[in-house]
């Protein structure tokens, strides 16, 4: 297990900064989040041409990069630093892990170089109204018809579910339960019988969409009925990813307090010499420091496919859970009443961190998760 | 200087250890042999009984002793602190003198740095060293020193000028111990052990030539010291392993171990026996409760993403790269982890946490992590100073107000207990 980036690491992650820093400012992710797609399609197929973005992790006969998981975490901790509305995590990560692991080969062969260009942008709608992220609770049912298959049910809390070109969609087949009857579908953004809506968050930088199927036609991905070993190793590299993306925004959301608390001055001192807020910050540090060391390791583990996978990425995803939420809460504690405005950028973080928090899984779920993958019973 | 192989290193040790190295031989006189051989302290310069090899050869000349099995130098503070501050800081008469006693062990030291007033603010020390013709006078009490009641000398930091600001009129003394003007006292501690001492000056002496350094220059050296006192705790523990060869010589080598780590025989306690977690959960049947799983994991979680972290801050180190944030964490990721781990294996235990007799939860293990945790965010230097560290040197946030500018005479005394 390496402990350090490599130069060329490093290399990367310094272009990719130069590049959101340039391209995704604040004052750009205050402009998308007031949108309704949420995100800027010319950008998002820059980043894609330019920097291979979408297909960072993707083997290179699927028109991706061909780098491996760390690289894919670099680029995540990155746009999770910068807040980069874009769907990135629904089309790089979630969508595109599913391909790639539950897909046969002529079906990855067709999907996954269009996801790599940007040409289209993909998700996965796996939890259902009752939020549970675990693959037992799916619901939504697949049947099959004279010509195909035919989805009924409704996806919740999909990312970027109302803007996307093609949805991998979570089913079971009629009559199973648990993880038996778990399959692979994908569906077009505008089939017959979809119905997608936006829904209204409080993270505005994060889409949400509710997908309600009635009778959609539907093509599967693999055999149906075996998608449940691909669905749960989606999730893990999931829970990674999005653990190296909160990582991104606490230490940013961290590097901005603690200039804040430098240049602020009460009782004719910078409030950062009072150990009230120098002590806080220190301990976040630690934090952060902490759950970086989580997500770099668990990305490590995923390139090197180690079998403890699970339970490092239940393991880091609840760790920077914690440490992302505690840093932007504290962040505003510490700006004090600028921190509670809106014009204050630091509410961005914290509504980041609360719906990245509650994305995959909350951190007890996730502890209990990594027990249980640890045979600790 | 010649240049040095690795290979030709391990050829030349492996002959000599061939030739000299005999577990019939009393301990000081083989450690005579190894002062003399320079192979004791590989690193050392030559001429004060090392071979002034680079750290990477002097591991391998470690190896090459493990090998063979041999007996190394005499460890503890005289080794690890004493002798590292005096070939730093030194006259050569100091060395000649001092040295080769620590190395062959007929000479123990203790560390005389805290005081009751003086903790985390050590440089507000009160002990007086006042000029008598060629000695000095020495007044004051200090305390939490390992080892005392047996050492023959102690690093003593004393206050010789009291117009100049309070770093600048420390002097670092090498104070004879056995003599009427010194007391020492063991201390009890909240776990029941007395690992430490305090120790009183009535007019003690110390000869004028026993000043290490400068006078009043005395702080620089005590960060030498300093320095090295994070590292050595660590480094007792692993010789224990090594102690286990038969022999006359290992008798007195066990012997002189057993005396060197009796102070911190707990210490595994005070870092909370995070290892202990998960085995103590399951053999109380503990884990079917989800209150305690979350504990659990959450111990888990700390204690593996504290190591993961410590090992980012080596390699970057042994790449060279400067020194990132995590380098700075591990003390304040410790004591994190010591106090999480103690929650848990009360919640764990419950009632039978409170047991320290034979029946109890290990035999009392449990209930001395619970009373030894508490040390583990003081010693060494409290998390608030930590944390003022990590403010001041890793996030650049403005320093506290401080006293250090103004002569000594003028600040406010630190009030001990």
């Amino acid at each position: 297990m390496q402990f350090g980036f490599s130069a060329e690491q490093e290399e990367f992650r310094g272009v990719l900064r130069r590049f959101l820093e340039e391209r995704s400012p604040t004052a750009e992710v205050r402009r998308l989040m007031e949108t309704p797609d949420g995100f800027d399609r010319e950008v998002w197929k820059q980043a894609c041409s330019d920097l291979g973005l979408s297909g960072i992790h993707l083997p290179e006969e699927y028109g991706g990069q061909g780098f491996g998981f760390v690289e894919l975490g670099i680029a995540l901790e990155e746009s999770g630093r910068a807040l980069l509305c874009a769907p990135f995590f629904a089309s790089a990560v979630l969508a595109a892990n599913a391909v790639l692991l539950g897909a046969t080969e002529a079906r990855r062969k067709e999907i996954l170089p269009a996801i790599a260009s940007g040409r289209t942008v993909a998700t996965l709608a796996l939890t259902e109204p009752d939020g549970r992220w675990e693959v037992p609770a799916i619901a939504l049912t697949a049947s099959p018809t004279s010509d195909g298959w035919r989805l009924d049910g409704t996806k919740s809390f999909v990312l970027d579910g109302h803007t996307a070109d093609q949805i991998v969609v979570a089913a079971r087949l009629p009559d199973t339960t648990g993880t038996d009857g778990i399959s692979l579908f994908v569906v077009p953004g505008h089939a017959a019988g979809l119905d997608r809506a936006l829904l209204p968050t409080l993270d505005a930088t994060r889409k949400l969409a509710r997908l309600v199927f009635s009778g959609v036609p539907a093509e599967p991905l693999g055999e149906p009925g075996t998608g449940a070993d691909a669905l749960e190793r989606t999730l893990d590299l999931a829970s990674i990813a999005l653990a190296s993306e909160m990582v991104g925004g606490a230490q940013k959301v961290l590097e901005q307090t603690t200039e804040y608390a430098k240049v602020r001055v009460q009782f004719g001192r910078p409030i950062g010499s009072f150990q009230a807020i120098k002590h806080r910050l220190a301990e976040l540090l630690l934090e952060v420091e902490l759950a970086k060391s989580a997500a770099y390791f668990a990305a490590e583990a995923a390139a090197a496919d180690d079998p403890e996978l699970p339970a490092l990425a239940s393991l880091a995803n609840a760790c920077c859970s914690d440490a992302y939420r505690n840093v932007a809460s504290e962040s505003i504690q510490i700006h004090g009443g600028v921190g509670f405005t809106w014009e204050n950028d630091t509410h961005l973080y914290f509504k980041r961190a609360r719906s990245s928090e509650l994305l995959l899984g909350d951190p007890a779920a996730q502890r209990e998760r990594m027990l249980a993958k640890w045979g600790i019973s | 200087m010649s240049q040095h192989s690795e290979e030709t290193v391990r050829a030349e040790v492996r002959a000599w250890l061939a030739e000299n190295w005999d577990p019939e031989l009393r301990l000081t006189e083989w450690r005579t042999l190894l002062a003399d051989s320079g192979w004791g302290c590989p690193t050392w310069p030559r001429e004060w009984c090392g071979r002034g090899l680079p750290e990477p050869l002097a591991e391998a000349v470690r190896e090459e002793f493990e090998r063979a099995g041999a007996v190394g130098v005499a460890q503890g503070g005289g080794t690890a602190l004493a002798a590292v501050t005096l070939l730093e800081h030194g006259s050569d008469e100091q060395k000649r003198a001092l040295l080769r006693p620590i190395l062959t062990g007929e000479h123990t030291w203790c560390q005389l740095f805290s005081e009751p007033g003086s903790g985390s603010d050590l440089a507000g020390l009160t002990t007086r060293a006042d000029r008598d013709g060629d000695e000095y006078v020495v007044n004051g009490q200090k305390v939490w020193t390992t080892s005392a009641h047996h050492a023959r000398y102690g690093m003593l930091l004393a206050r010789t000028n009291w117009d100049v600001p309070k770093h600048q009129g420390i002097t670092y003394f090498a104070i004879e111990m056995d003599q009427p003007g010194v007391e020492v006292r063991p201390l009890r501690q909240m776990n029941g052990h007395a690992s430490f001492n305090e120790v009183f000056f009535t007019d003690a002496r110390v000869a004028a030539a026993n000043v290490i350094g400068e006078v009043d220059r005395g702080w620089t050296v005590a960060l030498t010291t300093l320095a090295h006192e994070r590292r050595m705790a660590d480094g007792l523990r692993s010789l224990v392993r090594g102690a286990r060869g038969e022999g006359p010589i290992f008798d007195e080598y066990r012997r002189e171990l057993a005396s060197v780590m009796e102070p911190y025989k707990w210490y595994p306690q005070r870092a909370g026996r995070a290892d202990l977690v998960v085995k103590r959960a399951q053999e109380t049947g503990r884990l079917a409760d989800p209150a305690v799983r979350q504990a659990v994991a959450r111990v888990l979680i700390l204690a593996r993403t504290a190591e993961w972290t410590a090992k980012r801050a080596k390699a970057a180190r042994v790449l060279g790269r400067p020194p990132g944030p995590e380098g700075s964490l591990g003390k304040l990721a410790a004591s994190h982890v010591a106090r999480a781990a103690a929650d848990a294996h009360a919640l764990i235990s419950g009632a039978d946490a409170l047991l320290c007799g034979p029946d109890s939860p290990m035999d009392g293990v449990i209930a001395e992590v619970l009373v030894s945790v508490p040390a583990v965010s003081i010693a060494g230097g409290t998390d608030e100073i930590q944390r003022n560290i990590i403010g001041e040197r890793v996030l650049g946030l403005p320093k506290e107000p401080s006293d250090a500018g103004r002569p000594f005479r003028e600040v406010a005394r630190n009030v001990g207990s």
